[in-house]
């Protein structure tokens, strides 16, 4: 048997693929806050939260109002936009004004209030989703047993990292909102609704949050905390990446996906720190991250 | 002179009376008996002790009536976010600034060896119920503190001595919280099952806690073992389970063994992923009319039922009131002694006893989750298979190395 550093081959490709998926989670995550960031300059710290909604509105639509798992992948994060959408309008264009600092601890505390009021009524245990039907089982791939869903996801998420990119640095409605951030004065004696652009743009970040909500509900015990515990990597991912920068967010979360799943295979005890040590490192490096322009 | 003179009695009046007041109020501190409650309030390990394990404290303190000998009891509490600097800080501001006299809940073994340092410097009480480490009462035992529900020496005792010798599961592979509890049982599991005549193949150590089991399922897959160790807790090890569901353990032929097991894990990851599991529990609601009786009460207060950690800070409770009122004092040293000389039978503990090093043993059982169809109601979850008995469901004293253990 081929070995790579001690591990069998067939364990070495097995744990880059698991590891490829959960960077299909970072990349998704850290790519809303990227456009978030760049675009309205908040650093939203709410953004675990309405992942964890994005979850929570996938088991409570499935529980109560019998939506399945298709519908729930367009319905969840059109609902937690609109949430967004409603924090954006009346809490965080009040401060926009001031210092970035206001807006970090104005969705900190969002973050705290939703997650403090699902706990009190849900518990951490967390509650299961049950994987679609279509979805179950799995295919034996020659180095390892590849369950359908797992698969399913790092295609779906790809697709929509694309996607994003695509809308914000190839079409006309993308050139809008970064000319609108650069210069709204200028943008609204164009006639362009720039306060309207900056809600939608809020909106549309928390939607990739909720919609990789939905992608997890079936793989981990949906709870309150799901997101608090991914929030820092994440962000940690987008400071890597560089801040604000859409395509940076996309291949460094994948590739700390995989540096995280070696880490899991060769030091597991590390596995929870590998990716703040590569963080230091680069802050040491070029600290505008991977990805950044020097400001 | 007459000034000075009048002075000086009224000093030494003032002290006598002073010292006088601190003589008859040495039984009962402060005339109060104050309970501390610290717990996980919000993290993984809320469910099992929690908000819960308070309405259980709670309740204890209104079944006793609210007072000890006409001292009320107080009670308060804090979350120690499973850390043990938030936790040891806490304990400490409690003794400085509101004279803690009893310090109950403790969770995760890592605060709670913190914490029992803190309260053997400063000699108070604990009453440990919720965590698991065997290590407290062995090379971390205090005067100070005890340890009631269970710790990690019988589970592993019950659960993987019955997988080996009566499944014939020799060849075991651990997935092992990174932590004082998860080395513990560990520990604990490996020499049970080297005893039984099996062998631990391989182990990976994962952070705790951990969102993603893909990895080390994958890596536990690979080791060919026919069973695969979840020296884990809490969310841990229902996410452990969901994510070998997921990726078809069972079905290639490979069993898990959830070493540590609450009934609020069971109950949200629901029966069809768990049924047939085994595991060691040190009470459980539905075992005789006694436990029921009393998780019946609960069950109105909470909409919840109880897990074992939270029967027993209702019962230890109890037995720590009994025991200040029948010595009139809530000195450690004195309370405990009490303690020790008593038999420990309740709705919760039978056949108990408090042990020097500041273990309580008691019957211990080994349970097996039920099955969807066998299954009456939502919370009707476990079958009592084998009642282990108290002196050998823990570590025997002879094998002890706590300080307080003449061997």
């Amino acid at each position: 048997m081929t070995m790579i550093f001690g591990v069998p081959l067939a364990v070495f490709m097995g744990q880059l693929l698991l590891g490829l998926i959960n960077g299909a989670f970072y990349a998704l995550l850290s790519l809303g806050l990227a456009v978030i960031f760049g675009l309205l300059k908040i650093v939203n710290f709410a953004h675990g939260a309405m992942y964890m909604l994005g979850a929570f509105a996938t088991l409570l639509g499935m529980r109560y109002l019998g939506i399945n798992y298709w519908a729930a992948l367009l319905l969840a994060p059109l609902f937690v936009g609109l949430f967004g959408m409603l924090i954006e309008r009346f809490l965080l264009r009040r401060i926009a004004h001031l210092d970035h600092l206001y807006g970090l601890l104005l969705t900190f505390g969002i973050a705290l209030i939703l997650e403090g009021t699902l706990v009190n009524f849900f518990g951490v245990s967390g509650a299961r989703y049950p994987t679609p039907e279509a979805l179950q089982g799995g295919y034996q791939t020659g180095f390892m047993f590849l369950p359908k869903y797992r698969a399913f996801v790092l295609v779906a998420a790809i697709v929509v990292c694309l996607f994003t990119w695509y809308m914000i640095e190839r079409t006309r409605l993308g050139a809008y909102l970064r000319a609108g951030t650069e210069n709204p004065a200028l943008m609204q004696a164009f006639g362009v609704n720039v306060p309207l652009l900056i809600t939608l743009t809020y909106g549309f970040g928390v939607a990739l949050a909720a919609f990789a909500g939905v992608l997890a509900a079936p793989l981990y015990p949906v709870s309150p905390t799901m997101g608090s515990n991914l929030l820092i990597v994440v962000f940690a991912v987008v400071v890597i990446g560089g801040m604000g920068s859409i395509l940076g967010a996309v291949i460094t979360g994948l590739t700390m996906g995989l540096i995280e799943g070696l880490t899991k295979v060769y030091y597991p005890e590390a596995a929870n720190t590998v990716i703040f040590l590569v963080m230091i490192l680069v802050l040491l490096i070029r600290p505008a991250g991977l990805f950044g322009k020097e400001a | 002179m007459t000034f000075i003179k009048k002075s000086l009695t009224t000093a030494v009046a003032l002290a006598a009376t002073a010292a006088m007041a601190t003589t008859a109020q040495a039984e009962i501190s402060d005339g109060e008996v104050r309970i501390g409650y610290l717990a996980d309030m919000s993290g993984t390990y809320r469910d099992l002790a929690g908000p819960g394990g308070l309405e259980a404290l709670r309740m204890a303190v209104e079944d006793f009536g609210g007072d000890v000998n006409g001292a009320p009891i107080q009670v308060f509490s804090a979350d120690d976010r499973n850390s043990a600097d938030v936790g040891a800080s806490t304990v400490r501001e409690w003794i400085d600034t509101r004279n803690v006299d009893m310090v109950a809940g403790l969770v995760a073994s890592s605060v709670t060896i913190a914490v029992t340092r803190v309260l053997e410097e400063h000699d108070s009480f604990g009453i440990v119920s919720a965590s698991a480490a065997s290590s407290i009462t062995n090379e971390h035992c205090t005067p100070n503190h005890i340890h009631w529900v269970y710790d990690t020496y019988p589970l592993a005792n019950g659960t993987a001595r019955a997988i080996v010798e009566e499944e014939g599961g020799d060849t075991w592979f651990m997935l092992t919280a990174d932590y004082a509890f998860g080395h513990a049982l560990e520990g604990d599991v490996t020499r049970v099952v080297e005893e039984a005549g099996g062998e631990v193949v391989g182990r990976v150590r994962h952070p705790f806690p951990t969102d993603d089991f893909s990895s080390y399922i994958l890596q536990a897959q690979g080791s060919g073992a026919q069973i695969i160790g979840l020296a884990n807790a809490g969310a841990d090890t229902v996410n452990s389970i969901m994510t070998a569901a997921q990726f078809g353990v069972t079905e290639a032929g490979q069993q898990l063994a959830g070493l540590l097991v609450f009934l609020n894990d069971v109950y949200a990851m629901g029966l069809e992923d768990t049924q047939g599991l085994l595991l060691t529990t040190g009470w459980y609601w539905n075992m005789d009319d006694e436990s029921r009786e009393w998780a019946e009460r609960y069950y109105e207060r909470t909409n919840r039922m109880p897990t074992m950690v939270q029967a027993g800070i209702y019962s230890s409770t109890m037995h720590y009131l009994q025991a200040v009122e029948a010595t009139g004092s809530d000195d450690p040293a004195t309370v405990r002694e009490y303690m020790m000389d008593q038999e420990i039978n309740d709705f919760f503990a039978r056949n108990g006893r408090l042990r020097e090093d500041g273990r309580m043993i008691h019957d211990m059982y080994l349970a097996q989750v039920k099955s969807p169809e066998a299954s009456e109601h939502d919370w009707d979850l476990y079958e009592i298979l084998a009642t282990i008995p108290a002196e050998e469901a823990y570590r025997p004293l002879s094998e002890s190395q706590c300080k307080l253990v003449q061997n």
